[in-house]
């Protein structure tokens, strides 16, 4: 075997075993830090043996009995067994609470305690990336721009709080398991999001590292809750916003808008998978949620070969849905855009002014102001709107995009 | 485990009757479920007396300890299995006595 061959089986191993090991290692010792650290021994000792002893038949088994090993070794060496037995006991494994057996894997205690309400939304996206994705402390600081001690630090303190405040290590209850899966959803969003949509002035426009992560911990959350209707709602929505990725930006680091993208490069796979799943839950005939009504958004769009064939009305149908459920100014700003191309832009303006005292810190508010004014012609106010979406934004590439625009109102 | 709950207030107002009953009322769940500990409510901030006793002599000194908008103004101690249940009990609290709560768990 190449050298090659054993650094993508190790890669390949990371992937698909790292939460499971990392998971394993908490049930047993009751402890984030052991598992963590014993787990990353495991993968090290993979590096440096496999190429002379070969990939093992099974590497998931031999990973676990190997970081069961560095974990057994940590405790010895400590030499406080006592202690550590002590400790097991606080990271609570109560199975009188018995949770839903069909989704009772080891992986999904490990998502739900990451992802835990007591901890800060900042705090949780780095526990995830770190325990559930096996993304590096170094490699989680660049990508929100932090610095690596400082995100340590935050790790550090936020598997201090799951031990001393014994936040439990569990599936919720099926009573709390709807408010806590969105949270779960809230968490993979904002990581694809900023892949998506970048805010860094140094940053690539899209952080293609962020949405493959999003996207695969979405698919093993998917796995794991394959009923679960917003799990699929959301997964469907990044793969139908992965599929425009190619066409998003242009080779001079632009901004293309949805109206504008080349429709020929879009993802034809990702855009048929994406298609299934909001299929799959409109069969379902249960009340949808905001990512699957955004699921559905964005299949309207992706079903169009070209953008004069978008059904907007039911667009704008869809939006009607998702104000009635989340009735937020972001929300009724994107309705007000496809309202545009349903009703003409004065009404869309009109409907976009409105939401000024709750937007206007907001660049996508003025981006959109000024994109209508300037099909209504007023040259003049349109300039200030795009100097205002210019200043507010973060974006390089959308930066780009809007540049130019104002420079076309000659 | 157990877990401090804090009551924080930020007005000069004690309970109302109706909140003092509502108390009562989850004060009993609590024991009848076995989360009781022990609780109470306490006087105004400006009550209270410093104590620092680390020198040669007590030093008294007048006030609370930290002033400012918001103050301790009673609590719970809470036994329950883990955090999940701690907050669970907390938020029942926080709607019986109508202020905003804290949890912390003991060492």
């Amino acid at each position: 075997m190449s050298v090659a061959d054993v650094r993508e089986a190790v890669t390949q191993a990371h992937h698909e075993e790292w939460a499971r090991v990392v998971a394993s290692l908490t049930r047993r010792f009751g402890d984030l830090d052991i598992a963590e650290e014993a787990a990353a021994e495991a993968f090290a000792t993979a590096v440096a043996r496999w190429p002379a002893d070969g990939v093992p038949p099974n590497p998931g088994a031999w990973l676990t009995t190997t970081a069961n090993r560095k974990a057994i070794d940590r405790i010895r060496r400590e030499n406080k067994r006592d202690d550590k037995q002590k400790e097991a006991q606080l990271l609570h494994d109560d199975d009188s609470r018995e949770p839903l057996d069909a989704i009772d894997d080891e992986r999904l205690r490990l998502i739900f305690t990451c992802c835990h309400p007591a901890l800060a939304m900042e705090t949780r996206v780095a526990l995830t990336l770190r325990m559930v994705a096996g993304l590096t402390v170094p490699e989680i600081a660049r990508a929100f721009l932090v610095q690596e001690t400082t995100m340590g630090r935050r790790i550090t303190r936020a598997k201090a709080k799951i031990k001393a405040a014994r936040i439990p290590y569990l599936v919720p209850s099926a009573e709390d398991l709807p408010a806590r899966v969105s949270g779960v959803l809230a968490v993979l969003f904002l990581v694809f999001n900023e892949g998506y949509l970048a805010t860094g002035p140094d940053t690539d426009p899209i952080r293609h590292d962020l949405i493959a992560e999003a996207i695969r911990l979405t698919r093993l959350i998917r796995a794991l809750m394959p009923e679960d209707g917003e799990v699929a709602g959301l997964l469907a929505l990044m793969l139908l916003t992965e599929a425009r990725r190619t066409a998003r930006v242009s080779a001079a680091g632009e901004l293309v808008t949805l109206v504008e993208q080349d429709r020929g490069t879009w993802d034809a796979a990702l855009i048929a998978e994406g298609h299934r799943l909001v299929r799959e839950r409109l069969a379902a005939r249960v009340a949808p949620g905001r990512y699957q009504i955004l699921a559905a958004i964005s299949a309207v769009h992706t079903s169009a070969r070209d953008v004069r064939d978008t059904d907007w009305s039911q667009v704008v149908a869809l939006y009607d849905q998702l104000v009635r459920l989340d009735p937020s100014p972001v929300i009724a700003l994107n309705r007000a855009v496809a309202v545009a191309e349903l009703d003409g832009p004065e009404v869309a303006l009109a409907a976009v002014d409105r939401l000024e005292d709750k937007l206007a810190g907001y660049h996508a508010y003025h981006a959109a102001r000024a994109d209508l004014l300037r099909r209504l012609g007023r040259s003049q106010k349109s300039r200030a709107a795009y100097g205002k979406a210019i200043e507010l934004a973060g974006n390089t590439a959308e930066i780009t995009y809007l540049t130019r625009r104002r420079e076309q109102l000659g | 485990m157990q877990y401090l709950v804090s009551v924080i207030d930020d007005t000069a107002g004690l309970a109302t009757p109706e909140e003092m009953a509502a108390i009562d009322a989850f004060n009993d769940r609590l024991t009848a479920e076995g989360h009781w500990v022990f609780a109470g409510g306490l006087a105004a901030p400006s009550s209270a007396t410093v104590i620092d006793n680390r020198g040669e002599e007590a030093m008294f000194t007048d006030g609370p300890f930290l002033e400012s908008k918001e103050y301790l103004a009673g609590f719970w101690v809470m036994e329950a299995a883990d955090l999940d249940v701690a907050l669970k009990l907390a938020a029942e609290g926080s709607k019986h006595c109508n202020r905003k709560v804290e949890v912390r768990p003991f060492l």
